[in-house]
């Protein structure tokens, strides 16, 4: 497939993993902030492949794992009602809640729907007057144009049987607290690359500059990962720290405007809770007083809603890179994509979910890397 | 569902009051709105996230990116050779 296979091609990667080998005089610690890149590279080992002392640390990245429990509780109580028809990603179905999950409420005879794209829920709305339909809008940047414009169509064709639960998260805050931690070990950062398509990375500057930590807008395959991998180990062996962009074929710097425009009619920046790390100030979405009328919180009635995630998942200190999918006691035994305990263990991007899919920590390996980057070279 | 994939433009069509489009992901097709690429045309590729087309994958930078990967070990070559790197 173009623009995918020859990102993979092996003979490249081996250059990149000697190339990063050959340029690397001491150890360092590098972020990927992007669920999707972790899954990539612990799927093909490219974690494994860096020289001696040079670390990936997990970040925050993954919209279902950091979604607050309080959030999906009030979706299971809200998609429980029988005037309503819940539709959601695929993705938030099986995500633990403090009793059951999305999935375990549809068995029991719940309306949830799972739909591919927002546009599908405003379609059903239309299709089911009589009902009302809620959209468990959920997301980091890359989403947000989508929800946004659900919202928008909402507004245009009149519904009033249409609301959204929000809970929208942004990256550049999420990168700000992992920095102002006094435990942070990150050096440098891997951006997500559609979360710049759409927001550009003009907001990722005066981080680089403020704590001086490269920045490396970095795409998704294998190549991607390791040449953005390699560029921000040599602004930190240069000592150098702004940003720059691996990503060309899909990221411009102000990113996309008409996205942003929608996104901003919609959406508002206002602080959020993310499961496993607390509050962040300013980072997430919520609906603009001006489409009030599509808020499922406002629409209806949860009640008291008290959380409770399970003790031994330690999902928050993974999230945050502190620890990794080992350190968890549950991690394969308790916990396994079959049964989550957690949310990084339900979602493809989950750090949890991309260890176990690649065996790591497991007795048999459940999965092999396209290539064997594990030798280098030299 | 956070994950953004390319996919390739084979039919514009009208969606009433969304820009549509049938775009193929290496065999299976898949509707997405153009709304956010206005710019796009039949053939096109196109990131997609749940739905929505939110970057149009640009050809020339992506032949730069792969040309520079691939020359990569002469560059490092040049470099230990005390030569100019080439300009990127
Ligand atoms: S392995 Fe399961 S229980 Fe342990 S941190 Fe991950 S999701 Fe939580």
């Amino acid at each position: 497939m173009k623009y995918v296979d020859e990102y993979r091609d092996s003979e490249i990667a081996r250059k990149l993993v000697d190339e990063i080998h050959r340029i690397t005089t001491r150890p360092w610690a590098l972020m990927e902030v992007c669920g999707g890149q972790t899954h990539t590279l612990v799927k093909q080992g490219i974690d494994e492949a860096l020289p001696k002392g040079v670390r990936m640390i997990h970040g925050p990245g993954c919209p279902v794992c950091v979604t607050p429990l309080e959030q999906i509780d009030k979706a299971l109580a809200i998609a429980a009602r029988p005037d309503v028809i819940f539709t959601s990603y695929g993705d938030m179905l099986r995500v633990p809640g403090s009793t059951t999950d999305l999935l375990s409420l549809k068995a029991r005879g719940a309306d949830v729907r799972i739909v591919y794209s927002p546009l599908d829920a405003v379609r059903i709305a239309v299709a089911n007057p009589e009902r009302q339909v809620v959209f468990f809008a959920i997301g980091f940047e890359t989403t947000a144009p989508a929800n946004a414009m659900a919202v928008a169509q909402a507004a245009s064709l009149g519904l009033d049987n249409f609301t959204v639960l929000v809970s929208h998260v942004l990256v550049p805050p999420a990168m700000t607290a992992i920095l102002e931690s006094p435990t942070c070990q990150v050096q440098a950062f891997l951006a997500a690359g559609h979360v710049c398509a759409v927001m550009g990375w003009t907001e990722y500057e005066p981080i680089a500059e403020r704590y001086h930590v490269p920045i490396v807008v970095t795409g998704f395959e294998p190549l991607d990962l390791l040449e953005g991998i390699l560029m921000a180990i040599r602004q930190l062996e240069e000592g150098r720290a702004v940003v720059e962009n691996q990503y060309a074929r899909a990221v411009k710097r102000e990113g996309n405007r008409s996205a942003q425009e929608t996104v901003f009619r919609v959406f508002d920046v206002g602080d959020r809770t993310w499961r496993g790390i607390g509050m962040i100030p300013a980072s997430g979405y919520h609906l603009r007083p001006e489409f009030a009328k599509f808020d499922a919180e406002a629409r209806f009635d949860v009640g008291d809603i008290h959380t409770q995630e399970h003790p031994a998942c330690i999902a928050g200190q993974i999230l945050q890179g502190t620890k990794t999918p080992l350190d968890c006691i549950a991690y394969g035994v308790l916990c396994n994509p079959q049964k989550p305990l957690g949310a990084p263990m339900v979602s493809a991007e989950g750090v949890c979910s991309a260890y176990h899919a690649a065996g790591r920590g497991l007795a048999a390996p459940t999965a092999f890397p396209l290539y064997d980057l594990s030798r280098p070279n030299r | 569902m956070c994950l953004g994939i390319p996919g390739k433009v084979v039919e514009i069509r009208d969606g009433g009051s969304l820009p549509m489009a049938l775009v193929d992901f290496g065999g299976a097709r898949k509707e997405a709105c153009l709304a956010y690429v206005p710019e796009v045309k039949l053939g096109d590729y196109v990131i997609i996230h749940v739905g929505f087309a939110i970057s149009r994958v640009d050809e020339d930078e992506a032949l730069r990116t792969l040309e520079l990967l691939r020359t990569i070990d002469e560059l490092a070559l040049d470099q230990e050779l005390g030569a100019e790197p080439a300009q990127p």
